[in-house]
């Protein structure tokens, strides 16, 4: 327990001084929050993380709830597709991402190839700076497996007798989605939510292998075309281990856990709303 | 329904799995082509989806190109280790929360929860000035010692799986005279073999994944992880993807292998965590 609330207050005092990873720290007040709040960067990270939070999110929760509602069906293939759809929530994001980059190429990669089957040109996705976060989307969408699988243990959890009296009473598949499935599966949607915007909040690992592979940037420290995915957990390891600012990247890390924790907070209410409203659970 | 419209339907319904399975392998299938192909089939338009020429030297050109083995072995090492620490630690800490009945136990599994909520990026600061100040940096202390500390979602998960095993076998143990340790190895832990091989697994994928970990605490070359040594792979000014494609395959088969083992457990650990945690 210790191990979490010690760097935990630590961090915050670290947030009033100045230091790199050699010297002691020294206190230096508001400095680095001052800093900051007038750094474009900081802002433009933020942007980039809000914006990515806000938009994977929900895809990724409605993609694993119709993958779900796809495998809770009876069918022949249904333990091979739910492995299809599972199995890349498992595999080492480094090399998913890799893969991804090879397919994003412009010029040979699958994506672009397949595009033009059907005589669409496909944008530069990892260099032009207006495509890269729907790239990322994408292959955030692609691992929403885990939430997948959360998501079918609920929907196996709703009475089938629903259903049948629903369609009964002439109720379609979108109608039978919003009126039961919806209400019945709230409390583990919601929750499902707050997971994945905390991690939305923690994406580093894509966005630094894709950032260091574009590179030619010799620094080491790019946040892809134009910041265009300068995500903030990504500005704050360039800001610790590369500018070697560390008292500013505390400072950055403990307005991300005010903002997760703020975050949660409203979620949690808004689900107590939600579950209550559903019936309660 | 009119039968005609139900076989209409059904077919709809294939197809629309077929396609979303196609969408969702497509990567892996990327993946496997590319690294059977040469460098002028990966390179070549029209891309052909299918290798022209099959060949297999890629792999032996990966391995080569960087020490893949040494790497592999430290990669081992860590996970090895990590996993270790994991399960030595989880159980215990589980059954002190779900089976002793202790002051404190409700409020430590409240903070287990909070705990989890932290971001990594948060701890990340003061840790590696203290790992700095044990003069550990450059070891790999810092990437096993916390498994040694249990993570709190492994915990959590046990912790349940303890709290359901029925009370009355744990009486019975107590009536023949078997005491608190007696009764955790010789009764708790067989039963929570289930979990027990849940949380083993989740910790060798991590471990074995992990990146931002060894990121910040490897810096010499020859002791780097895969997740690391891969890169180098990127850093060329024209990426060879027929060899990244196959370095990476081997990587990630050990991962594909172990889920395919125990996918049951994955399974399950999944969906109860999920719902109840």
């Amino acid at each position: 327990m210790l191990l979490s609330v010690y760097p935990l207050v630590m961090s915050l005092y670290y947030s009033f001084t100045e230091f790199n990873p050699i010297t002691a720290p020294r206190w230096v007040g508001m400095e680095n929050y001052k800093s900051l709040f007038q750094d474009p960067r900081f802002y433009k990270s933020l942007g980039n993380t809000c914006f990515y939070a806000f938009v994977a999110t929900p895809v990724n929760l409605l993609t694993a709830l119709l993958l779900a509602s796809i495998v809770s069906k009876n069918f022949k293939a249904r333990g091979m597709v739910r492995t299809i759809f599972f199995l890349p929530s498992v595999i080492p994001m480094v090399a998913a991402t890799m893969v991804w980059i090879w397919m994003f190429d412009p010029t040979y990669g699958f994506i672009n190839n397949f595009l033009k089957l059907f005589g669409i040109e496909g944008p530069a996705w990892l260099i032009n700076p207006d495509t890269t976060m729907w790239a990322l989307i994408m292959m955030g969408t692609w691992c929403t497996g885990t939430t997948m699988l959360v998501c079918l243990a609920a929907l196996q959890d709703v009475p089938r007798s629903y259903y049948e009296s629903a369609e009964l009473d002439g109720a379609n598949a979108i109608q039978r989605f919003i009126f039961i499935t919806l209400p019945c599966t709230a409390h583990v949607i919601v929750y499902q939510a707050i997971l994945n915007l905390i991690n939305a909040f923690q994406y580093f690992t894509q966005v630094y292998v894709i950032t260091t592979a574009s590179g030619g940037n010799t620094s080491g420290a790019s946040g892809g075309p134009e910041n265009s995915i300068l995500m903030y957990p990504l500005y704050l390891f360039h800001n610790a281990f590369i500018y070697q600012k560390m008292g500013k990247a505390s400072a950055m890390a403990w307005i991300l856990l005010l903002m997760v924790g703020a975050l949660t907070a409203v979620m949690v209410k808004l689900s107590n709303k939600a579950v209550s409203n559903a019936g309660g659970e | 329904m009119h039968p005609m419209k139900r076989r209409m339907k059904n077919w709809a319904f294939a197809l629309a799995v077929l396609a979303l399975s196609a969408v969702f392998l497509s990567p892996f299938l990327v993946m496997l082509t590319t690294s059977f192909k040469t460098m002028e089939d990966a390179f070549m338009i029209p891309v052909k989806i299918l290798p022209r020429e099959f060949t297999i030297k890629n792999y032996s050109a990966a391995v080569n190109k960087i020490p893949y083995f040494q790497y592999m072995g430290n990669t081992a090492l860590i996970t090895v280790l990590s996993l270790a620490g994991e399960l030595l630690v989880v159980p215990m800490v589980a059954y002190s929360l779900a089976r002793i009945k202790w002051k404190g136990a409700k409020l430590i599994s409240g903070l287990l929860m909070a705990t989890m909520m932290i971001p990594y990026t948060v701890t990340m600061i003061p840790l590696y000035r203290t790992w700095h100040a044990l003069g550990l940096t450059k070891t790999y202390v810092p990437l096993i010692a916390p498994h040694f500390a249990g993570h709190a979602y492994y915990i959590i998960i046990l912790r349940q799986f303890m709290a359901g095993l029925p009370n009355s076998l744990f009486e019975a143990a107590k009536i023949d005279g078997a005491n608190e340790v007696q009764r955790y190895l010789n009764l708790a832990l067989p039963l929570c073999k289930p979990a027990l091989t849940t949380v083993g697994i989740y910790t060798f994928i991590a471990a074995w994944s992990d990146y931002l970990g060894p990121l910040i605490y490897i810096n010499r070359k020859e002791r780097m992880t895969l997740s690391l040594g891969l890169q180098q792979f990127l850093n060329e000014f024209t990426v060879d993807w027929t060899l990244l494609m196959a370095a990476a395959m081997i990587f990630v088969i050990p991962v594909v292998l172990l889920f395919f083992i125990f996918q049951r457990n994955f399974v399950e650990g999944v969906s109860t965590a999920g719902l109840k945690a």
